[in-house]
């Protein structure tokens, strides 16, 4: 890290410097060539694929370990799915505790920081290259990444901290590190270091630029081209304003309005549905032969398991860590409820929204086919299919809803924006959690922080998509490397509180709170 | 046998006409407890950020000691004085639900509330909380104006 940064942001100074000579698309440009140049190693690393395929080892580890850990818990995303919709309705919550977090804030919270751009922009990106099979794995990814949520959000509130003055700060540093120490396994300090580096880079991509630029394709894509930095000084604004300024109403409204625009994005995805419903039948057929034939898309079916896999990862965030310092807030004598309800996310993320999306793009006929043999026809450089408008990301998915409903494009540009946004201020906490963790809490240490978070709103908004989706897909895996290998650690930790509660609750020690006048 | 009373403060001086008249009642009854409650306004059903949920329980102790401090204290030092047996609580939640809950849960005779001290669009959308616990109570209601 302490190579790539002070480069990038030396980059982006000299870059600001060149402002008054040159125009401002050079400064783009200059943006996204330093950036590129600079992120390409630690990239490369991370999606380096295993020796003799062409498959991205971290694809395969992600995979695998929500495959472990939906095995070791014997199917605890099924098995328990119902008892975590009774949690999230308060219905074993001891009424004594009123006025704490409850499980649905947690959850809500946690949504918040991942429903947003993954399932507009991620799923496009996927789709588009993918095709519509990429969507399959995307569904599977999602159900068995409910496992690791399970796993991580349960051992983020095992193990947070709790502080004197009532406040609390939790997540894999925190169960890396005290968890390890338990079981007498050396190492933790290290491991929860490096998650630490990892998930400050991740704050900084995923967390952070990925949502910039998209807003800016947004954005631009409706007022028409202009230089991203703009964008991205007035988003960086916004947000030092927040995070910096302590303005709490702003983010206060967006957390209030970004669950509405969710409900609003479902409710127009299902009506494009509804009306096209003829077709529903086709689309998965379409998801289902593109999931094992690859229907001629760019790297045919490995291209989409690929792609499917890589963009669930990177909405739900399942392994990645980031939800267990979301989840930790709450206030439960049990741990493990909240690791019930921590697996809806993926659910509510990948499985329900995400398949929307990719439902709405393959109906609306964007992707262009070659009506006889029913393949789809590539790009030039044979690495995306040809769409209608030639669109990607986020403006793909704004056409595809626009042949439903033609003034979509403006809510889902709001939308967007509002989703960027509270993404970001979900990611700058998370990112500050792992930057006090790595230098203490202090108001110094956590100003030099926001500031450098907002710095990089600037650089998100004026790269290109390319560089910055590998920049955030790369951070945002890095800390799955080291949250992974220590869940594994973990994991009987996870299973004996299960046992227990499943004991206790069979018992009936753990009962349902019923109200008296009911 | 003991009578028990359950009084719904809002801080107001509404609030402190229920007391008032609760205290009256108290007095006519003879054996006759107090228990003046504060409900603090809470749903788990609400959006919040990353950092408000981290600093939630520290924002509920506080709400807490100031509902203690500058209400129900007050209140039942002043019923104490007076020579009533009374004790306060405070809780979170929804005012309706609770202060039925709670003269439930006690076995309380009736609950004495003051008339609403909300306005405007909330109480149009959702009803007053007052409005809403003579509407679904289990035990008799005696609201103050």
């Amino acid at each position: 890290m302490k190579f790539i940064f002070p480069t990038a942001v030396t980059g982006l100074i000299l870059s600001s410097s060149a402002l008054a000579a040159q125009e401002a698309k050079t400064i783009d440009q200059t943006v996204n060539e330093v950036f590129a140049a600079v992120t390409g190693p630690f990239v490369n690393l991370i999606f380096a694929p295993i020796p003799g395929t062409s498959f991205p080892w971290i694809v395969m580890w992600l995979v695998v370990a929500a495959s472990i850990f939906t095995l070791y818990f014997g199917f605890v995303q099924f098995k328990w799915f119902k008892h975590s919709i009774q949690l999230v309705k308060g219905d074993y919550s001891d009424p004594n505790d009123a006025g704490e977090v409850s499980h649905f804030q947690a959850l809500a919270t946690a949504l918040s920081g991942t429903v947003g751009l993954g399932n507009i922009a991620g799923v496009a990106v996927a789709v588009g290259i993918g095709g519509p099979g990429a969507t399959f794995w995307m569904i599977l990814a999602g159900l068995l990444g409910m496992a690791s949520k399970f796993t991580e959000c349960t051992l983020g509130v095992k193990y947070r901290n709790e502080y004197p003055d009532g406040t609390v700060s939790g997540g894999p540093m925190y169960y890396i590190s005290k968890g390890f120490k338990e079981r007498g396994i050396p190492g933790g300090k290290f491991m929860a270091v490096l998650f630490s580096l990892f998930c400050i880079l991740g704050a900084l991509g995923g967390g952070n630029m990925f949502q910039a630029n998209q807003a800016h394709a947004q954005i631009s894509g409706i007022l028409g081209e202009f230089p991203g930095w703009i964008t991205g000084l007035i988003f960086a604004g916004v947000v030092f304003a927040v995070i910096v300024g302590g303005i709490k109403s702003i983010a206060r409204v967006t957390e209030k309005v970004v669950p509405f625009m969710g409900i609003l994005y479902v409710g127009a995805a299902l009506i494009i549905l509804i009306v096209e419903f003829d077709k529903i039948g086709w689309a998965f057929g379409q998801i289902f032969a593109g999931a094992f034939t690859g229907l001629g898309v760019a790297g045919g079916l490995v291209g989409a398991l690929i792609q499917g896999f890589k963009r669930a990862a990177f909405s739900n965030e399942a392994g990645v860590g980031s939800a267990a310092i979301a989840h930790s807030a709450v206030r439960t004598k049990e741990p493990i409820t909240e690791g019930f309800v921590s697996l809806l996310e993926p659910f509510i993320d990948t499985v329900v929204i995400c398949t929307m999306t990719a439902l709405v793009i393959t109906i609306s006929g964007q992707l262009i086919m070659d009506g006889d043999t029913g393949r789809f026809i590539l790009n030039e450089a044979g690495t995306m299919i040809s769409t209608v408008d030639g669109n990607t990301g986020v403006a793909l998915t704004s056409a595809a809803f626009a042949t439903g409903i033609s003034w979509f494009p403006y809510v889902l540009a709001i939308a967007v924006i509002l989703f960027a946004f509270s993404t970001m201020i979900s990611w700058s906490y998370y990112g500050l959690k792992a930057w006090t963790y790595l230098f203490g809490e202090g108001k110094t240490t956590e100003l030099v922080f926001k500031v450098m978070f907002c710095v990089f709103v600037v650089i998100g908004a004026a790269a290109n998509l390319g560089p910055v989706i590998d920049f955030s897909d790369a951070a945002i895996f890095a800390m799955a490397v080291v949250n992974i290998a220590a869940l594994y650690v973990l994991m009987p930790i996870v299973m004996k509180e299960l046992k227990s509660y499943q004991s206790r609750l069979a018992s009936g020690e753990i009962k349902k709170f019923v109200s008296k006048r009911s | 046998m003991l009578t028990k009373i359950v009084v719904g403060l809002d801080g107001s001086g509404s609030g402190s006409r229920a007391v008032d008249y609760a205290r009256k009642l108290g007095s006519l009854i003879g054996e006759c407890e107090l228990i003046l409650v504060y409900v603090v306004e809470w749903s788990p059903f609400t959006f919040q950020t990353p950092e408000e949920n981290a600093e939630r329980h520290k924002r509920r102790e506080e709400e807490i000691k100031m509902a203690m401090d500058r209400v129900v204290t007050p209140a039942v030092n002043a019923a104490k004085e007076a020579g009533h047996t009374v004790r306060g609580i405070v809780r979170h939640g929804d005012v309706a639900d609770l202060l039925d809950d709670i003269a439930v849960k006690e076995g309380a005779s009736q609950i004495v509330v003051a008339r609403t001290s909300e306005s405007g669009i909330t109480q149009r959308i959702f009803g007053s909380s007052t409005a809403n616990l003579v509407m679904h109570a289990s035990v008799p209601v005696t609201v103050v104006g």
